[in-house]
């Protein structure tokens, strides 16, 4: 699915990613922890193709093609999902729109007619529903004025509607509180189906207790310093990352 | 004097049928006309809309009802008292009213009872400044039919008055007047749209179009003012409103580039406790050019005002936005807001925007800004990183710029027309 070689990348003349390895096969689910700043977020927006972020050298192959060759669109719609720490604002556009437009995009990449607008409407309302977002923020701006959780909810929306290969949640669970939590981990639960592969960046081990990893990594400045099973996130949360300080020396 | 000048009042003594007891009037905006100093690029009220192309066509003749090409503009569903005037002159065969009833709150000065007529002796020509605004001493100068909408006391007019004024080009250039007065008497209440339209062929007119308001106290006007002329027409508008006591004047206007497209809005709250909001979106493309002045003055306490204009400014095309809001030392405890906000598509794109506050109170809040920028990249990001190309993303982005200054618009109808418009204007399909 994905494959990642001795990525090493920088942002505004940081380096922040160093030499970095990561294999996921398809259908497992890998979490990402690591302290703050260690580069947790610039791997998801490196993927994602985010403008700004600079890769220097290392290779990155999804489904067998080239990732850092691809446009920001592409990847998006060669099933490349990114559900943002803070998703963007974007009055005026509704937020059906955006759904349907990106969903478009992705069934045009995949060789499949578009959905009339009826069907498409019909299940966005039933989708909101899985996520407890209520229908009438379909009709409002994308995430204009919704709160931290409305956010992140509109984020796993997405997801469920682009059915993506490839999901990446960056801190989706950062300043949620539990109902909001569980909402975002059953959707993640719900689309598990032994194909589909995510990376769950997060920060705090609550979150696993709800999706359960196959693998667990710990990312400390700029590269992966220790992975293991899904007790290695329970270890972490007892420990907290200090004792991990020689293993990065 | 400039030869403008001189042409335009030629033609002004050659309107036949002219009612006579405007005669006063036309007479004074002769005089005022024929007197003032021609705009030149020094002068600060037109120092970055010059007037050229007023004067590079010769202008030697009224227009006339060609009803043909009319039909052909699409209008608003709108259930209205219709009027439509084609070129300057009514139209009955477009319009659901004829204008001729004495007994109507909407009339034509032509058809207009003595009663009616010492209404417009009342306010016509009273609520606009000349000084100020040169092309308004022309409007009085030609002054020959126009729009009375008179609303009495305590009444709220069920109907909208829908004003539509289309131009079609003549074999030859032409100039159209347009006039519509306003009175709205205590607690009357109504709502009136303008709308300035051309068929799609290349146009060749002037369009001066003037439009006075006077709101009585605790009176309510929604007034829209759209603007979609074909781009070589030639627009001067003006709109000039006095609030009375506890007023309300609530404004929004559109419109798209022309080659010379000059419209001023004037507010004055002369009583207490007034309030005024007035918004607007201009979208000028290829060559054109759109310019509106907004000049909002507090002459009394507690009044309030909030202002917000929009623009995308594509291709080589140039706006000005000019704002100004005074406050003049009586009017203690105002409020006032004014925001401009400007999207540049292009390298060539132009914006001269002017906000202006002047407060002589010293009991007052206001703010204003003006920005000028590109799109969001955050937001570019976003979207792209949901499968949507850069095209796609940038057309949806211009989109909800506008949009968030269309979707809630109170007449359903505007609304819906002004969307269809500007997502036409910028290549997007809508969804329903």
């Amino acid at each position: 699915m994905l494959e990642i070689h001795n990525l090493n990348a920088r942002v505004e003349e940081n380096d922040i990613l160093r030499d970095l390895n990561l294999t996921i096969k398809p259908g497992e689910v890998h979490a990402i922890m690591g302290p703050n700043g260690a580069g947790k977020s610039t791997l998801g927006n490196i993927l994602s193709g985010r403008p700004g972020y600079e890769v220097v050298s290392g290779e990155v192959t999804f489904n067998g093609k080239n990732l850092l060759e691809m446009d920001i669109e592409e990847r998006a719609r060669e099933g490349l999902f990114l559900a943002f720490q803070y998703p963007v604002e974007i009055p005026g556009v509704s937020n059906m729109e955006f759904l349907k437009a990106s969903v478009d995009a992705r069934r045009k990449h995949l060789g499949l007619p578009e959905m009339s607008s009826f069907d498409f409407m019909k299940l966005a309302r039933e989708t909101s529903k899985r996520v407890s977002l209520d229908a009438a923020f379909l009709k409002r701006g994308v995430n204009e004025g919704f709160s931290g959780g409305e956010k992140k909810r509109n984020e796993i929306m997405q997801m469920m509607l682009l059915e993506p290969s490839l999901c990446i949640l960056d801190e989706t669970d950062s300043g949620l509180d539990i109902d909001a939590l569980q909402v975002v981990a059953s959707g993640v639960n719900a689309m598990r189906d032994g194909n589909r592969s995510f990376i769950i960046v997060t920060h705090y081990q609550r979150l696993l207790d709800y999706i359960i990893p196959d693998h667990v990594h710990v990312l400390a400045a700029g590269r992966i310093v220790k992975s293991g099973g899904k007790e290695l996130a329970l270890e972490l949360e007892a420990k907290g990352y200090s004792w991990l300080d020689d293993e990065v020396a | 004097m400039s030869d403008f000048q001189h042409q335009a009042i030629q033609l002004a003594s050659q309107q036949q049928g002219s009612p006579d007891w405007l005669d006063t009037l036309r007479f004074e905006g002769t005089e005022q006309w024929l007197q003032a100093d021609w705009p030149s690029r020094r002068t600060e009220l037109w120092k970055y809309t010059p007037l050229q192309a007023l004067q590079r066509h010769d202008f030697a003749h009224w227009g006339d009802a060609a009803i043909e090409s009319a039909m052909s503009v699409p209008l608003l569903e709108v259930d209205a008292i219709r009027l439509v005037f084609v070129n300057g002159v009514f139209v009955q065969e477009l319009s659901t009213h004829a204008g001729d009833d004495a007994t109507s709150s909407v009339v034509r000065f032509s058809k207009a009872s003595p009663d009616q007529r010492a209404v417009i002796a009342k306010h016509l020509g009273k609520v606009v400044n000349t000084q100020r605004h040169l092309f308004a001493s022309l409007s009085n100068a030609w002054v020959h039919d126009g729009v009375l909408v008179h609303v009495p006391r305590n009444t709220v007019s069920e109907k909208t008055v829908y004003v539509v004024h289309i131009s079609t080009p003549g074999v030859e250039p032409t100039i159209a007047n347009q006039r519509v007065l306003v009175v709205l008497e205590e607690n009357a209440q109504v709502e009136l749209i303008e709308h300035f339209v051309s068929d799609a062929d290349v146009q060749n007119s002037f369009v001066n179009s003037l439009t006075e308001i006077v709101i009585g106290a605790n009176a309510g006007l929604q007034h829209y003012r759209i603007n979609l002329e074909q781009e070589q027409q030639i627009h001067i508008g003006g709109v000039h409103v006095d609030l009375s006591r506890d007023a309300r004047y609530s404004g929004f206007t559109l419109a798209d580039g022309s080659q010379l497209k000059r419209i001023d809005f004037q507010i004055n709250h002369r009583g207490a406790g007034a309030d005024a909001k007035l918004n607007g979106v201009y979208l000028p493309r290829n060559q054109q050019l759109v310019d509106y002045h907004t000049n909002v003055e507090h002459w009394a306490p507690h009044c309030t005002t909030s202002e917000v204009f929009r623009g995308i400014i594509g291709d080589s095309a140039r706006a000005v936005f000019n704002g100004r809001i005074l406050i003049h030392p009586n009017a203690q405890k105002t409020l006032a807001e004014m925001s401009n906000r400007n999207l540049l598509t292009s390298d060539k794109a132009e914006v001269d925007t002017k906000p202006e506050l002047e407060i002589y109170a010293d009991d007052v809040k206001c703010a204003h800004g003006a920005t000028v920028s590109q799109l969001d990249q955050t937001a570019m990001y976003y979207l792209q990183s949901r499968g949507l190309s850069k095209t796609q993303a940038r057309t949806m982005l211009s989109f909800g710029f506008i949009n968030e200054l269309l979707q809630d618009l109170p007449q359903v109808a505007v609304r819906d027309y002004l969307i269809n418009h500007v997502t036409t204007l910028l290549g997007i399909e809508s969804l329903e």
